[in-house]
């Protein structure tokens, strides 16, 4: 048996990929399930209910999906790059602590000014954090993957040590949290009475942006060159080691962006759960889109949708909602192995 | 200056000789793993696994050195998919081995959920207790650091001498470090290299399970999350921090874990100037460290990561 | 290389050791191997000859079992091969030296030759044994090798025997060699002839694969052509000649290139005492290199490859820089190495590679057309790429250069050699370049392909560009180079004019005589 390329790859293919992910991650579940003693209809129609069954339950979702666009976003534009940017999550607490650095009541500035401010100083933090790792890569041949993944560590203690420290709330109780981020700063809700805020229009402009970014600017160009083929691209003259530092900056802004939207949009502070994960769930949003931005969004969202209904389930059906947590890792290893078979057939001999 | 006088006690190396040793068979598997071409980032997962699958047979009953076939088995078996997916398909390895970790965790929690469904308090099983080899465990300070361990550390060190012979002096070493080099050689020698690899990367991942049982059956006697808390990571930086060298990872593992227990005793010193994270953020910033040091690298195997497909040629 | 009779002419041809009937072998829509059948006597050379791409080596590789064949059985001493095994063919008396050596560079030579010859599960490894046979064997065939040197620092001759050796030990009673001398001096060549000479009268029996017809016509008893997957000519060397050879293996007369003398330019490109050390070892890479290249000439690098020519190309292309000397373009000293640079400058570069550096295989064609040049007008205003006008240029250069493919977005990876090959020169002749860089162009080609790239190349020479041409082919650097340079352990010669070059000193000079130890030597 032998893998030969494909001549051509047509979009029915392309769209088998995510499908069979999907697919294998509830067959996944299903026997998880049997195993558990409790009926795999039952809990699934739990799921779906739990997600997608009411108005609220769909805006849970989305509120939930917002910041999974934001680090899928930027796991999507790192690995086009061949940049394995594992560290999502030290780049959204970077962006939450700037945050709330910016947002309590230091800076006494009007919205319209404060606003951009947050965003910016946030996203930059975010990038500068990934720039390190990725310098090291291109001075040193460090393995990004490790080293940015040991900053994930590094960062929550980072957090947990300003909560007891300076960002500390003094109207907390004790409790490690931080101030709650002034009206100025707030993002305002998209629904009357619901949690779904702006950070979810903001989260689908980026995503369109970066689309729009790879498909029509030279940077994007760039980032698939060197994605693909960094000899090449270093021989045609593209400077390699450049556009490796703007594809870091981009990525990590983005999923600061995402700890920006959870504080402001959200939670309204900084707690040490801020996040249950997304920086490495943005990296199966990524993979399960193939690394295109706008699929980002529809990925982000089926996610959502997993995780938002699978605690609904939870409690009502009480299988464990780790089941969500499998089927996310499951669609994951699918999608890479289906992407494969869109380049290749199997062959005798 | 009582910071200095912890360096010289006994009890501080036989800390670090404890806290080294799952870092040790960790490190193993991975460095068997590389050695073969296949960066297997799994670790963090399979470790997880190691730790409850272990654990829990023992719970139900097993006597512990069944405990920790179980758990090898458990992890060979992870490492068999993450082979499955890099090997003959030749998918991407970073992004197989995290996919890996996420699903060998995610069971892992469910599992542990499903079996027990609330508890308010973790339940404790009868760990492997210290054996005191005679005679030896009586030589001053040595005695006391070395030889009054339980036998799972004993077998960390006597693997770290089981793979050195095995690499170095027999054919399957052989093998699997031309493999490693270039499998185009491999296979020109007739020698099947997908099956060469796989079984490296099920051995590596079974010493990589059983460094994960030694959490949860020797160090401690239950079963946390976030039990394993990033020591995978560690352990792959310290496989580049021994140039993939077995006798090089087991210094580099005890020279860690000396700083681990140094650290752990400065907090209680130095407690009240310095936040308690920022000595928790020392091994972090230390593997770091090591891996930026050992950049330059001459040691790695040439064919790590660089799939290989059969008659492509 | 003057046809010498080779000894096994003299004797007729023993027993049929290796038979193959029918082979039959298909990629996709490609037919590589079309009912080939042909035997094998003991005591004989017999070659393989075709042009690139003919299904030489992919003949021998289902020999060897890297393939499995769609129909067609193998037997080998009258007995079956089991198909799709190295093993199998290994343990009935088949070895085989690839082309790109099958060696691990970071383990020594002993660990390379006693490889999988031990049962896997074998407690421990019998090296003692293993190194007194590879001596044993070393000494009685003359083949001398140091069995605990690390691979990475042999030369490519010692590379060559350990892989002849790697055979031997394994008790090979039939050789399989492809296209061994495409990195040798002429005297290593010989050298290597001597020793198949050896290796037939102990009664081996070899398949020599080639595409060099004075080669065949030196060391072969019988020579088979295969053209286009196909079997077309069987005949006893001695009986045959070069021009018989030609027309067979490309089955149509094949014109000479016409180089017309032409007046030189002004000097486009000078290197004066230049010098590159390699920043990890040190080891100087570039000596003192001095070269001086004129509009309207070609001159053509010659010399064993790993003696500087790819640091000269990378120097060139502008991916390293000078630690010594000076580099001046149309007169004017450069002093910013970049291959961006010497894009701006006008320099055109034909990689050595053309997967690993030439082109990005995932892009379209369109888009590879455009990764010099996507910086400026036309091509991109204000960092928005203008795909109208990419279009339009890849349509251009895809009927100009007659690129075969599916059109402009068609992923490049797709692409056989020769037409990544014509892609490549399309996007780097696109401008009119002044200079030309060309290393190794016609490497892994067919003639039709090679022919085209050699008409361009003069095409440009008589537009008045200057031409470095980097090639392992001595044929192809005579045909077309108006002086020859050789380069020898990074130091680079005179220049021998065309009508003033004898191969014989071509390949002394290419295993490093005529090199003063002190100071190079200056082009005229």
């Amino acid at each position: 048996m032998r893998l030969e390329p494909r001549t051509e790859t047509g979009i029915g293919l392309r769209l088998a990929a995510p499908i069979a992910a999907v697919a294998a991650s509830f067959l996944v579940a299903a026997l998880l399930v049997l195993i558990g003693g409790a009926s795999p209809f039952a809990v699934f129609a739990a799921v779906i209910k739990g997600a997608l069954g009411s108005q609220f339950a769909f805006l849970e979702t989305l509120t939930r999906a917002t910041p999974l666009i934001f680090t899928g976003l930027a796991a999507a534009i790192a690995f086009r790059a061949r940049l394995w940017n594992i560290g999502g999550e030290a780049q959204l607490y970077a962006g939450a602590i700037l945050t709330v650095m910016l947002g309590t009541g230091a800076l006494a500035l009007p919205a319209p000014v404060l606003f951009p401010l947050i965003l910016a100083a946030s996203a930059l933090a975010g990038a500068l954090l990934l720039l390190g790792p990725t310098i090291l890569k291109t001075r040193f041949g460090v393995d990004e993957v490790v080293t940015t993944l040991l900053l994930n560590f590094i960062m929550v203690l980072v957090v947990s040590m300003l909560l007891d420290g300076p960002l500390k709330d003094p109207m907390g109780l004790g409790w490690p949290q931080s101030k709650k981020v002034i009206a100025e700063a707030i993002w305002p809700k998209l629904v009357q009475g619901k949690r779904l805020h702006l950070g979810f229009l903001i989260a689908i402009l980026a995503a369109l942006a970066v689309w729009f970014v790879n498909a029509r600017t030279t940077f994007g160009y760039e980032m698939r060159a060197v994605g693909f083929n960094p000899r090449a691209a270093r021989f045609a003259g593209i400077p390699v080691n450049w556009v490796m530092a703007k594809t870091a900056l981009l990525s990590g802004g983005l999923a600061a962006l995402a700890g920006v939207s959870e504080v402001a949009g959200l939670k309204g502070n900084l707690t040490l759960d801020l996040s249950p994960g997304f920086g490495y769930t943005g990296i199966v949003v990524a993979m399960l889109a193939a690394l295109h931005p706008v699929g980002v969004i529809a990925a982000a969202i089926f996610v959502a949708a997993m995780f938002v209904g699978a605690d609904a389930m939870s409690r009502t059906v009480g299988v464990p909602n780790y089941i969500a947590n499998v089927m996310v890792a499951t669609a994951l290893l699918t999608m890479v192995a289906a992407m494969l078979f869109t380049r290749f057939r199997l062959r005798r001999g | 200056m009582e910071a200095i006088e912890i360096l010289f006690t006994a009890s501080l190396w036989a800390a670090a000789i404890r806290i080294a040793s799952p870092l040790i068979f960790a490190t193993l598997g991975e460095l068997i793993c590389e050695r073969a071409g296949v960066l297997n980032l799994g670790i963090e997962g399979i470790m997880t696994v190691g730790a409850f699958a272990g654990w829990v047979a023992v719970y139900h009953g097993a006597d512990l050195w069944s405990g920790i076939a179980i758990a090898a088995l458990a992890g060979a078996a992870f490492g068999l998919l993450h082979g499955f997916m890099t090997i003959p398909l030749g998918l991407s390895q970073h992004v197989t081995g995290i996919g890996v970790t996420l699903l060998a965790t995610s069971l892992t929690y469910y599992a542990y959920r499903l079996v027990f469904p609330e508890v308010t308090s973790p339940p404790k099983i009868e760990p492997f207790a210290p054996f005191e080899i005679p005679l030896l465990s009586q030589i001053p300070f040595f005695g006391e650091a070395l030889f009054r361990q339980t036998p799972l550390t004993y077998l960390a060190f006597i693997s770290v001498l089981l793979v050195a012979y095995v690499l170095y002096r027999t054919p399957i070493g052989l093998a699997v470090r031309t493999v490693g080099e270039n499998p185009a050689t491999v296979e020109a020698q007739g020698i099947d290299v997908t099956l060469v690899r796989m079984g490296a990367v099920a051995v590596g991942s079974a010493f990589m399970a059983i460094g994960g049982a030694f959490l949860t059956m020797s160090a401690f006697n239950s079963f946390y999350f976030d039990m394993v808390n990033g020591r995978g990571w560690i352990c792959i930086a310290l496989v580049v921090f021994g140039s993939w060298r077995p006798g090089k990872a087991l210094l580099g593992a005890i020279l860690f874990a000396a700083f681990d227990a140094y650290q752990l005793r400065l907090q209680q010193l130095a407690g009240a100037y310095v936040p308690y994270q920022v000595f928790l953020m020392l091994p972090y910033v230390l593997s770091i460290l090591a891996l930026i040091v050992m950049s330059r690298r001459a040691g790695y195997p040439r064919a790590l990561m660089l799939a290989y497909r059969k008659g492509e040629r | 290389m003057h046809a010498e009779s080779s000894s096994s002419a003299t004797h007729g041809p023993g027993e049929v050791v290796l038979r193959l009937a029918g082979i039959t072998k298909r990629f996709g829509p490609l037919l590589a191997n079309d009912a080939i059948s042909l035997d094998l006597h003991r005591g004989e050379v017999l070659a393989l000859l075709g042009e690139n791409g003919a299904g030489k080596t992919t003949l021998m590789n289902i020999l060897f079992g890297h393939y499995v064949a769609d129909a067609g059985e193998i037997s080998v001493f009258g007995q079956v091969l089991p198909p799709g095994s190295p093993k199998a063919a290994l343990a009935q008396g088949i070895g085989m030296v690839h082309q790109h050596f099958t060696l691990a560079d970071n383990l020594t030579v002993l660990d390379n030759v006693m490889l999988g010859t031990e049962p896997l599960w074998r407690a421990a490894s019998r090296r003692a044994e293993g190194r007194k046979k590879l001596a044993e064997l070393s000494e009685s065939f003359g083949l001398a090798v140091k069995p605990d040197a690390r691979v990475a620092d042999l030369s490519v001759g010692e590379r060559q025997r350990v892989e002849i050796l790697k055979a031997l030990y394994r008790d090979a009673r039939i050789l399989i060699l492809d296209e061994p001398t495409a990195v040798l001096t002429p005297q290593e060549t010989e050298a290597l002839f001597a020793t198949l000479q050896k290796l037939v009268a102990r009664g081996l029996a070899i398949i020599f694969i080639s595409h060099k017809l004075h080669e065949v016509m030196a060391v072969s008893r019988r020579v088979i052509v295969l053209r286009q997957g196909k079997l077309v000519a069987e005949r006893v060397t001695s009986t045959t000649d070069r021009h018989e050879l030609a027309e067979l293996m490309v089955g149509r007369p094949i014109p000479e290139p016409k180089v017309e003398p032409m007046p030189r330019g002004a000097a486009v490109l000078q290197l004066t005492g230049v010098g590159v050390d390699d920043p990890k070892s040190g080891r100087r890479l570039l000596q003192d290199a001095s070269l001086t290249l004129h509009g309207g000439e070609i001159v053509g690098i010659a010399g064993v490859s790993g003696n500087g020519q790819s640091t000269l190309a990378d120097l060139v292309s502008g991916m390293v820089k000078p630690g010594r000397g000076k580099v001046a373009l149309f007169g004017e000293e450069i002093h910013f190495f970049d291959p961006a640079i010497m894009v701006e400058y006008g320099i055109a570069r034909i990689p050595e590679d053309r997967h690993v550096q030439g082109l990005v295989g995932d892009l379209s064609l369109e888009e590879n057309l455009i990764s010099a040049r996507y910086r400026a007008a036309p091509f991109s205003k204000r960092g928005l790429i203008d795909w109208k006008s990419v279009r339009d240029f890849a349509n251009r250069v895809i009927a100009d250069y007659d690129v075969r493919c599916s059109g402009p977005q068609a992923t490049t990876r797709l692409l056989s050699g020769g037409n990544m090959q014509k892609l490549i020169l399309g996007r780097e002749m696109a401008e009119a370049p002044r200079v030309i860089l060309a290393n190794q162009p016609s490497r892994g080609l067919d003639i039709g392909a090679v022919a085209y790239v050699h008409r361009r190349l003069l095409e440009a020479r008589a537009a008045g560009a200057g031409i470095l041409l980097i090639s392992e082919d001595l044929d192809e650097l005579l045909a077309l180079a108006d002086r020859v340079v050789v380069m020898h352990r990074g130091r680079v010669s005179l220049p021998l004019t065309r009508g003033h070059i004898a191969i014989r000193e071509l390949g002394l000079m290419m295993a490093g005589h005529g090199f003063a130890e002190e100071g190079g030597s200056h082009a005229a």
